[in-house]
């Protein structure tokens, strides 16, 4: 591997995996070990061609990674929040990307089916997603409408026989790779965000197309695209009978921005082992640079902020499980453990020095990556005010 | 023509040993004749892992059968060995108790547990990766009268009868040998599969029953265990072209290998 570095082990500095049961062990190594053997080879590669690698879906699914902590009735694995959280953090190793991948699947696109839909959407669409057999895109950011989605303008109007939606999505995560999506459309006045309803719009239909955004320099092993929704005719049983208003997206953000924060530690991690590697190993003016007071305060530094991610993001799953969570203490996560992991890939791309600007490193990859998950499920900043809201009172946005 | 294969019953057990990770840092304790466990992760020997996914691929390939995994150890095993069940294994059985050094004595235990079981085959890796004893198999082979073939890097069964590869110096050996066998499981026999997340969910609520049993006197003792000398840092001797002289001369009078 990259830098003579040895198998890759994780960090644990203060015994987190006391804190962890056999089974969340257990998931953790299991994925970790699908990383390694069929993520890592080719992740570089896919990168640098800026492809999604597919052939990797169908033994996601047969690992049971897609809406793992969703109920074994329809398919899913039905694992805790922990173990849950735990797959993200280890697929964020590998690469933000497949990360997001899997996070639009399960908690952008099958959660609001299970939370939002009928008990027939239920059956007939998760075990379907659970296999990989129908791959699912999210559809609620706009051209004019990121941070603030209430203010969105796809619309659906009924018909006699069903709805017709029409508008653009920005910015959606695997947009053209997708055979389902999951449209958030106002069925009532355009000023009205409590008319927001969500749709299941198959992506074959006629008036659906989606066109992949060029010349990313993020995320590049990650489809996203823009959708296109001209008189697209869905039946009346296309629409999720419990969604009402900007909460229900809102609650499905809360989902994969919980995973999200996992994610980020994961990131994090594998910066944190590259550099440690490549320190100890690369000797210059006669002695490695680990020798050198200031690669040791980079490390430090790194270890350090992961070591509080990781008590973070373990502390909100354990309130997830319990069922106490709130979107709020989410926020916080996110936006604490994304911009720790930013900070991790610069400093560790640095230390690098020239090196650390090839694809054969992982650092530079995933400082790049991490841009994209920093602004997408909400922006680092709509964080900060949410957490001022939260703490004054005083909605600042 | 058409022939309907017969749908076979295979009863297949899986003997399995809990090993550090071959990546841990190991460290020796303070008796002196084992390692400091603390700290350490440990994980199914690998060769075990290759014997598991032969008995769960035959199995799943007959359609119908049972798979046993089968651990000799103190209590940590059974983590180890919910690993199998997690992989597919159908149920587990700890042999609860203290391996010795003495191969034989061991090999007792187990043969003792596997005589009655009605196997057509009984599995195990090679050897184990952390005391390379390389003896468990056959010795489990002889106790039990059983045929046994070491080393297996192809499998296959039909009949009754087992085909195998083995790898040999310079060349391979096919060999046959009828059921019920013992087979010893060598790197090549296959890749072993993942725990799937819904696996490692089930395997809770498979039976692993815990047996209690006592091991023979050992009429082996471990004296002491020392570290590998550490090796000399590397020395660089140039970049790219540039440094084929000195490496030459290097190797012509140092290492004396040209
Ligand atoms: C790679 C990628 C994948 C994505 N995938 C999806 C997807 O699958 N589905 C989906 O629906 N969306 C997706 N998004 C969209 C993402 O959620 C939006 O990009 C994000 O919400 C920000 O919106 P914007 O890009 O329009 O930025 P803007 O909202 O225009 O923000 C621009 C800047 O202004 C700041 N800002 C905005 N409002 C305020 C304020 N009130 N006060 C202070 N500062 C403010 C922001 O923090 C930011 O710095 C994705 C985005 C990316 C980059």
């Amino acid at each position: 591997m990259a830098g003579g570095s040895a198998a890759y082990t994780g960090v644990d500095f203060y015994d987190m995996d006391s804190l962890l049961s056999e089974e969340e062990r257990a998931v953790r190594d299991t994925v970790r070990s699908w990383v390694d053997d069929h993520l890592m080879p080719v992740i570089g590669d896919c990168y640098i061609e800026g492809r999604f690698p597919k052939e990797l879906i169908p033994g996601m699914a047969e690992l049971g990674l897609f809406g793992a902590n969703l109920p074994e009735e329809y398919g899913c694995a039905g694992l805790n929040n922990v173990a849950y959280g735990l797959i993200m953090q280890e697929l964020e190793r590998g690469d933000s990307g497949i990360r997001s991948f899997a996070s639009v699947q399960g908690a952008l696109v099958m959660y609001p089916v299970y939370a939002f839909g009928s008990e027939e959407q239920k059956k007939y669409w998760l075990p379907k997603m659970a296999a990989g057999e129908e791959i699912g895109c999210f559809g609620l950011t706009e051209p004019d409408f990121g941070s603030n989605p209430g203010g969105l303008i796809t619309t659906a109007r009924e018909t006699a026989d069903g709805w017709v939606l029409n508008g653009t999505k920005m910015w959606i995560t695997n947009g053209s790779q997708a055979t389902v999506s999951i449209i958030w459309a106002k069925t009532g006045d355009i000023d009205d965000a409590k008319s927001i309803r969500g749709f299941i719009v198959p992506t074959n239909l006629p008036g659906f197309t989606a066109k992949d955004q060029k010349g990313k320099l993020s995320l590049r092993a990650s489809d996203t695209s823009e959708l296109h929704l001209q008189d697209v005719h869905v039946p009346k049983d296309a629409i999720l009978p419990l969604s009402g208003g900007l909460k229900s997206p809102l609650m499905c953000l809360t989902q994969a921005r919980y995973g999200i924060a996992w994610g980020g530690v994961g990131a994090a991690m594998a910066c944190f082992d590259e550099a440690r590697s490549y320190a100890a190993n690369r000797i210059m003016f006669d002695k490695p640079i680990a020798a050198t007071q200031i690669q040791q305060e980079r490390l430090a530094e790194m270890l350090t902020e992961i070591t509080k991610g990781q008590l973070l993001v373990l502390q909100l799953g354990r309130l997830k499980d319990k069922g106490t969570m709130t979107p709020s203490q989410v926020s916080l996560a996110k936006r604490n453990n994304i911009n720790m992991a930013c900070e991790c890939a610069r400093e560790a791309r640095r230390l690098l020095g020239g090196n650390g600007i090839l694809i054969e490193y992982h650092s530079m990859r995933h400082m790049a990556n991490l841009e994209s998950v920093y602004t997408y499920e909400g922006t680092h900043d709509m964080h900060s005010l949410i957490l001022g809201q939260e703490i004054t009172g005083i909605a600042a946005y | 023509m058409t022939y309907f294969r017969k749908r076979i019953d295979m009863k297949i057990a899986i003997c399995l040993r809990r090993v550090p990770d071959t990546t841990a840092k190991i460290v020796i304790g303070p008796s002196g004749v084992a390692i400091d466990e603390a700290g350490v992760k440990f994980v199914p020997n690998p060769y075990d892992e290759y014997a598991l996914e032969a008995g769960l691929a035959l199995v799943g390939a007959a359609g119908a059968g049972e798979t046993v995994v089968v651990g000799f150890a103190g209590d940590s095993v059974q983590e180890t060995l919910r690993t199998a069940l997690a992989m597919g294994v159908d149920r587990a059985v700890h042999l609860q108790g203290t391996p010795t050094a003495d191969g034989l004595a061991n090999a007792r235990v187990l043969a003792d547990h596997l005589r009655d079981g009605g196997y057509d085959l009984i599995l195990f890796g090679k050897l184990a990766v952390d005391d390379y004893g390389q003896q468990t198999g056959v010795m489990v082979a002889e106790l039990l009268g059983l045929p046994c073939a070491t080393a297996i890097s192809s499998l296959s069964v039909d009949g009754g009868v087992a085909t195998v590869t083995r790898e040999v110096e310079g060349g391979v050996e096919n060999a046959t040998c009828a059921l019920p066998a013992v087979l010893t499981c060598d790197k090549g026999l296959n890749t072993p599969r993942l725990p799937s997340l819904k696996g490692i969910m089930a395997a809770k609520k498979k039976p692993l029953d815990i047996v209690p049993v006592t091991v023979g006197e050992s009429r082996v003792t471990v004296v002491s265990l020392a570290m590998p000398p550490e090796r000399a840092a590397g020395r660089m001797l140039g970049e790219g072209a540039a440094a084929v002289p000195a490496l030459i001369t290097a190797l012509t009078t140092e290492a004396k290998v040209l």
